[in-house]
């Protein structure tokens, strides 16, 4: 299993029985492929409801896609709506948990995913309204970017998505939730160690009395 | 045969016609899906420009509004993002694009709240972030904070639907739903391409999404004209 497979693995331990849920783009989307048989409806900015597994090769429906505009099929229960009923959804805080990707994430859980200065300006697209009223947000991403530096920092230093919105880390490296008391390292994803994960993240870390290993 | 009892029913090139050199263009749809193909095409080949366009995204370099996009045929665009269309970003770093940037939900809301005829709507999304809060007005009710959003409208509003009936009534399909029954309200004229044109009463009125009172003219669509990403 590939490491992007694993962090999805850990994340979709995190969805139960019955909730509803949205997934960002990229290593979140892996994710319904580890749900065994729990019962999750999957929510999509543009209008959907009850998004179900991806469609065979050939019998895609060009009409029912995901937010990312990849076909998708739906489970029973499933329904259609605008995309301003999709934002009153999230808005009013119906959407039990958000999995979504990370450029940084701060000692106090404020998250930072949609924009370089100078470099990438892509616009943040319904981020901010889901990582501002989801109940739970969940951000996956690598321990360190592309030059090796921290992600997790003590104050973001990119334009920010929202503010103290992060409730759980997970990275290639840890499971890090994120406390009123700071942050709390609670599992370390094998082959690194609790030393490793700890000089690859610029801001304090408290540790779990019982540190899992995730092998 | 369909009769045009209400004289909506036009060709692709009458339509094309109510679209100019620099006027405001909203279209439906997201990533591509949902936008109306045989318009944006025939838009595109009439070669107007200095557009200012209205949608969820820059979709990608060659679907939906892309080509506009990619094409520099918009000299500003109103959208939450431009991240599956690398050509608009590359237009916006050397400058040939403005691009006006709004939260996902409050931009299809804006775009409500022109449709409905509302002054402005009250939303607590990025109240304290610069780059979003940037002039606007900051409201207080209740001790909370909202910003103050204006509504958008457009000259034109292009939609796709499944169906249409003469009078202009539209249902859609699926997730290619999306932003059109918004749009569809915010165009100071609105254009619906549709892939079905039924008679009147065909449609059940329980079923229909947007009612034809916000449509003012109907064409028949020959389906999507560009590959999908997928495909």
């Amino acid at each position: 299993m590939g490491v992007r497979e694993r962090i999805a693995k850990r994340a979709a331990q995190e969805l139960a029985d019955g909730m509803i849920v949205n997934l960002g783009i990229g290593i979140p989307s892996l994710i319904p492929n580890f749900l065994g048989n729990r019962r999750i409806l999957f929510q999509a900015e543009n209008g959907v409801l009850g998004i179900g597994k991806s469609p065979a090769k050939g019998e895609e429906d060009a009409n029912l896609c995901n937010a990312a505009g990849y076909p998708v099929t739906v489970v029973s229960g499933a329904s259609y709506f605008d995309s301003a009923t999709a934002f009153a959804m999230i808005r009013k805080g119906l959407i039990d948990v958000t999995v979504l990707g990370g450029l940084q994430v701060s000692e106090q859980g404020d998250l930072a995913n949609w924009m370089v200065p100078g470099k990438r300006v892509p616009g943040v697209g319904g981020g901010m309204e889901l990582a501002q009223k989801t109940k739970k947000v969940i951000v996956v991403m690598s321990h360190v970017n592309k030059d090796g530096e921290p992600k997790i920092v003590p104050t973001c230093s990119l334009p920010l998505t929202a503010r103290r919105c992060v409730d759980l880390i997970i990275t290639d490296r840890a499971v890090i939730e994120v406390t009123n008391e700071g942050l709390l390292l609670t599992e370390v994803m094998a082959p690194h160690d609790v030393a490793d994960v700890v000089f690859h993240t610029a801001a304090p870390l408290r540790m779990a009395g019982t540190l899992k290993r995730i092998e | 045969m369909i009769r045009n009892e209400y004289g909506k029913i036009i060709s692709i090139e009458q339509a094309v016609s109510y679209i100019t050199d620099g006027c405001s263009l909203m279209v439906g749809g997201f990533g591509g899906v949902g936008s109306p193909p045989a318009l944006l095409q025939a838009i595109f080949e009439k070669g107007v420009g200095q557009l200012t366009l209205i949608c969820n995204d820059t979709a990608f370099p060659h679907i939906g509004v892309g080509p506009l996009v990619s094409q520099g045929r918009v000299k500003k665009a109103i959208v939450s993002h431009i991240g599956s269309n690398p050509i608009a970003g590359q237009r916006l770093h050397d400058g040939t694009l403005e691009v006006e940037f709004c939260p996902q939900g409050v931009l299809v809301e804006r775009i409500r709240a022109g449709g409905a005829g509302l002054g402005g709507i009250l939303v607590d999304i990025g109240v304290d972030y610069e780059w979003l809060a940037n002039g606007k007005q900051v409201v207080e009710v209740n001790g909370k904070r909202f910003l103050l959003e204006l509504p958008l409208i457009a000259d034109i509003s292009l939609v796709y639907a499944k169906k249409a009936d003469p009078f202009g009534n539209l249902i859609y399909d699926k997730s290619a739903r999306n932003t059109n029954p918004l749009v569809a309200m915010a165009g100071t004229m609105t254009i619906a391409e549709v892939e079905e044109i039924v008679p009147l009463g065909e449609l059940d009125p329980e079923a229909i999404v947007t009612p034809g009172v916000f449509v003012n003219y109907i064409v028949q669509s020959s389906g999507v004209n560009w590959k999908w990403i997928w495909e």
